[in-house]
């Protein structure tokens, strides 16, 4: 099936879904940022890359200034209580009604309490593509 | 696939807030950045709203491609180069300095869409952190997904930052593409980017980006065969003359200045060298025409668009109707010669299309 | 029981006496070692049951250290945790979250006193998985040793200190290449010099391959890395063979069997003869390629995580069959959180088997002569040696200088984010079968699972502990060992590592020598491709 430049490149009724993918923390494990951000282009999605060592801080500049309509934020390091909630947090603080998609290793207990604090979905390692892309879309419509 | 899923916004919730384009464009006089990206996300997508914006801002603007009264025009910079010579880096270390100086910069940073998806990974920012930690604006693009092309949407985008309170702004790309080289073209001051030990300047003049410099800089020059990338651009240079690779209408050699965008060689001095070649600009009285010359393309642009829109349509529909029912469907007829009937139909037919868009936007 | 001279052990479980080697060709021992490095392999001495471990406080894994050698593995591997694996104290900002959480914690060298309490360091071997601040660490561990009356000629053990994998897969760099390559060169030069029994780098393909290469790339970049090393340290004034004896390699054991023994087998030929025709070196020790093995943290499942255990034994049997001098096997719950010790147990436990219970150790490469492991070995070293002509290329002949280019221009980081997401997609497509994942799914239980918490309490103790530390030593020495620290950095025939052992014995934190080197080297950002 052939598409027309506008079905492909213009998006006049369905622009692209613009998500902010970055690393927060210090590790350095960027595989599986990486091929997320592949997933989410091959999935026609926008995809603001920030790579490794980003604060809440630097995540909430790129937010505003490129008007995300998701975060996906990935964490190796056990650290997904600490840092999920607070990046949630930190945008709900600047006033940016952003959803936040976690990715790494949490384990199923955990996830309620995520929920509490807001995450809209978590991808756990072996996600595939259509589950990513899947998890996003559904992030940005609970956008209100 | 996920391309579903985003709703258009026709009500614009900025902080929960919802706001129509005119208070958007308000608040973007203000110096709020939030509004500022908003409205240029609403310029990306094009149709009624990107039109209201764009009226809204150029009169808020003072309405003239000059000048304007309120000094709200921005230094409007392109910079453009060969892959990996640096550009982010160099942009952003020259932002920051440009910050310690008391401007306000901000960066259009131009990357490539996938042309299987339209998705794009836009990886500027990576480069860029400590600037938008200096307080500079930076917006990704991508090359695909604007209603209208990338020609179109950025001079919109460019005037949306000017509203802002922003200058200079900075238009980046990758100098690969025609379309991308037009682009970070469509500038007041235009900068090309080069490095040692890839044949940057034969690339660069292979690619037509000589034809476009105002300014070059040899970055990464701290490398042992950076006098030679510079020789070959000064020859060039010299050549220029015979071999028509110059920018057109300026008499002004470009000047060159080598850098080091890794640790911030180089970098004050092509701040002044951008400064400086605004200055003359102005002095020449160029600027003002180069500025005319912008708003004339951009014309261009939008009226292509517009033409382009309908006639795509209207053939389709020429096509399907006359050839399908028979009408003209004489084998008998060469295919150059029923086209040129149905362009006859197509010229009536479109003046009525026109008639309803134009209509649609009062 | 540890005891591998015993007379049962050369006989099959049957009771048939078995030889020491099987086929023809260069035997193990022989140039190019294809077959092993020794003559005996395991019959004369099993590969060393490494365990990987760190967290939490020093004093944390101080106990999981005596766990594990009261177990008895047989030598010590210290994972550090984000902070200071980026050389950041665990006050500082971006510390906040991460103390002790992937790994212990080090600020200064009381920590690193207590990581090793109780432990005879004359005695034992260990381990350090540190890159971008290693000569800082190993400052630490030798103030350490001497402050409890053993010499640092004594101290027997491995540095990663391998700074390339950092910009081409792991990320864990600091400053910019060339200033870290001197830092690699300068713990060569002073090991070299003052401690025979250590091992200054370890040259690993463990991340290559978990960022997501394939075997032949993690084969051929980590030997590019090695001789990259070779020539950084011959430019640095060192002979060939007074270095690369103790030169030793860190490899990942995968999945796919025989392509793993036979990615191993190569790496052995390929460094042999390169050591020898290229480089020069005469001693038979610079030309034996030594190897850790570690298997494929990356192949672990979260669903149905027990079937772990089997892809553990497996990737460990592959190592083994290799040749591996020594070996961790990844615990079964690492795709949901840290090793629980019932997790790092079971796993030390599978090496045993192997060991002891399978018969495999009798015979030396019980695998050399098989048609398909010759030719995946053959293969390896084909495609290996299409990646050096490649580098060299672009190093104009120089392999340093064409893994310096390969990482300005994203090379490495593009061909391994490219093999990574050609994986993930077969995967995706169900090409690959990944049980328990895309197939086979039933069955899982994720109530009893029981995983390792660690508190937020280790941070704050953390943080007491580096302030009485900051309140107790004597700042006058603090300053004076910076000093000196900057004075050194920017001379780069000076060796760092003396005034980097002054600054330890003076307390000075880790973060603290970090700063310094930075604003002396600068800071390192990648090109990105994605």
């Amino acid at each position: 099936m052939s598409k027309s430049p506008e079905e492909v490149g213009g998006f006049k009724n369905h622009p692209p879904i613009r998500v902010v993918l970055a690393k927060l923390g210090l590790d350095g494990h960027d595989r599986g940022l990486k091929v997320v951000a592949r997933m989410l282009r091959d999935g026609g999605m926008e995809v603001v890359y920030l790579g490794l060592r980003q604060t809440t801080e630097t995540i909430i500049d790129a937010v505003e200034q490129e008007d995300a309509d998701v975060v996906g934020i990935s964490m190796l390091n056990a650290g997904h209580l600490t840092l999920g909630p607070r990046m949630v947090g930190a945008l709900a603080d600047a006033g940016l009604d952003v959803p936040v998609v976690i990715g790494g290793i949490v384990p199923d207990e955990d996830l309620p309490a995520l929920v509490d604090a807001g995450v809209a979905g978590v991808l756990g390692p072996g996600a595939s593509a259509d589950e990513v892309v899947a998890c996003v879309v559904a992030a940005a419509d609970s956008r209100g | 696939m996920c391309r579903g899923g985003r709703r258009l916004p026709g009500l614009i919730p900025v902080s929960g807030v919802v706001r129509s384009v005119a208070e958007l464009v308000a608040a973007a006089r203000g110096g709020e950045r939030r509004a500022v990206a908003r409205l240029l996300t609403l310029v990306e997508r094009g149709g009624a709203l990107a039109d209201e914006v764009a009226e809204r801002s150029w009169s808020a603007l003072g309405g003239t491609p000059d000048e304007s009264a309120d000094g709200r025009r921005a230094h409007v910079i392109g910079v453009t180069g060969p892959p990996g010579a640096g550009k982010s880096t160099l942009v952003a270390g020259w932002m920051i300095r440009l910050v310690e100086r008391g401007c306000r910069p901000a960066v259009l940073a131009v990357d490539p869409s996938s042309p299987l998806t339209g998705g794009a990974i836009l990886g500027d920012r990576v480069r860029m952190a400590d600037a938008t930690a200096a307080g500079v604006f930076i917006r990704s693009i991508a090359t695909r997904g604007h209603a209208g092309g990338l020609a179109l949407a950025v001079p919109g985008m460019v005037r949306v930052l000017e509203l802002g309170g922003f200058d200079p702004v900075v238009v980046e790309t990758v100098g690969v593409g025609q379309v991308e080289v037009d682009v970070a073209s469509a500038a007041d001051t235009v900068l090309v980017v080069v490095t040692p030990g890839m044949g940057d300047a034969v690339q660069a003049n292979k690619a037509g980006l000589l034809e476009v410099a105002d300014l070059f800089a040899v970055n990464k020059s701290d490398r042992p065969d950076a006098a030679d990338v510079r020789r070959d651009l000064e020859l060039m240079l010299d050549l220029s003359g015979l071999t028509g690779h110059h920018r057109e209408g300026v008499n002004d050699r470009p000047s060159i200045t080598s850098t080091v965008a890794t640790t911030g060689v180089g970098l004050g001095e092509l701040a002044d060298a951008t400064e400086t070649h605004l200055v003359k600009l102005s002095a020449a009285g160029i600027l003002g025409a180069r500025r005319e010359e912008r708003w004339r393309s951009e014309v261009r642009s939008h009226l292509d668009r517009l033409l382009l829109d309908s006639s795509h349509h209207l053939v389709n529909g020429l096509i399907r109707g006359s050839l399908m029912t028979g009408d003209a469907a004489s084998y008998g007829t060469s295919p150059a010669a029923v086209a040129r009937g149905l362009a006859l139909l197509l010229a009536e037919q479109m003046t009525e299309h026109l008639d309803g868009v134009v209509e649609d936007d009062r | 029981m540890n005891d591998p001279i015993e007379n049962h052990r050369f006989r099959t479980l049957s009771g048939v006496p078995v030889d020491v080697v099987y086929g023809d060709g260069p035997e193990p021992g022989e140039f190019p070692y294809t077959r092993g490095v020794h003559a005996e392999m395991y019959r004369s001495r099993l590969w060393t049951m490494r365990m990987f471990a760190g967290f939490g406080t020093a004093t944390d894994t101080n106990a999981r250290f005596r766990e594990l050698l009261a177990a008895g593995g047989t030598g010590l591997s210290t994972a550090f945790d984000m902070p200071t694996l980026m050389g950041r104290d665990s006050d500082h900002d971006w510390a906040l979250g991460e103390v002790g959480r992937a790994g212990v914690a080090v600020d200064t060298v009381e920590d690193m006193a207590d990581l090793f309490a109780g432990i005879d360091l004359g005695a034992v071997s260990t381990s350090m998985t540190i890159n971008g601040p290693a000569p800082i660490l190993l400052a630490m561990y030798v103030v350490v040793a001497e402050e409890g009356g053993v010499d640092r000629e004594h101290l027997s053990g491995t540095l990663q200190n391998d700074i390339f994998k950092e910009y081409q897969a792991q990320k864990e760099y600091i400053f910019p290449p060339r200033p870290s390559v001197r830092l690699v060169t300068d713990v060569i030069r002073f090991t070299a010099a003052e401690m025979p029994r250590w091992n200054p780098v370890s040259v690993s393909g463990y991340h290559i391959r978990e960022a997501g290469s394939t075997a032949a790339q993690e084969l051929a970049f980590t030997l590019a890395n090695g001789f990259a090393y070779v020539e950084a340290a011959v430019a640095a004034g060192l002979a060939i063979d007074e270095f690369a004896p103790r030169l030793s390699f860190f490899f990942n054991s995968h999945l796919d069997f025989f392509e793993e023994v036979g990615k191993f087998r190569a790496a052995r030929r390929i460094w042999a003869r390169w050591m020898r025709d290229r480089y020069g070196a005469t001693d038979e020790r610079s030309m034996k390629l030594r190897f850790h093995t570690q298997t494929a943290g990356v192949s672990l499942t979260a669903p149905q995580p027990e079937v772990n255990i089997a892809r553990v034994a497996l990737q460990a049997l592959a190592g083994v069959l290799g040749g591996t001098q020594s070996l961790h096997t990844d615990s079964f719950d690492e795709a949901l959180a840290l090793p629980s010790e019932d997790a790092a147990r079971i796993a030390l436990r599978t090496q045993q088997v192997i060991a002891h219970e399978t018969g495999v150790t009798n015979v030396v490469d019980p695998l050399g002569g098989s048609a398909y492991v010759e030719w995946m070995t053959d293969e390896m070293e084909r495609r290996a040696e299409e990646v050096f002509a490649h580098l060299e290329d672009l190093g104009n002949g120089s392999l340093l200088e064409g893994v310096y280019a390969g990482i300005e221009n994203g090379w490495f980081v593009g061909e391994i984010a490219d093999a990574a997401y050609r994986y993930e997609r077969e995967v995706n497509a169900g090409e690959r079968i990944v049980v328990g994942v895309n197939a086979f799914t039933e069955g899982d239980d994720p109530s009893k699972r029981r995983l390792l918490r660690i508190g937020q309490d280790t941070e704050d103790l953390q943080l007491k502990r580096l302030a009485i530390v900051k309140q107790a030593r004597d700042n006058t020495a603090v300053a004076e060992t910076l000093a000196q620290v900057a004075t050194d950095a920017i001379e780069p025939s000076t060796n760092l590592m003396p005034a980097l052992i002054n600054a330890a014995r003076a307390r000075v934190t880790v973060g603290e020598l970090v700063d310094v080197l930075e604003a002396k080297f600068g800071t390192y950002v990648e090109r990105v491709v994605v």
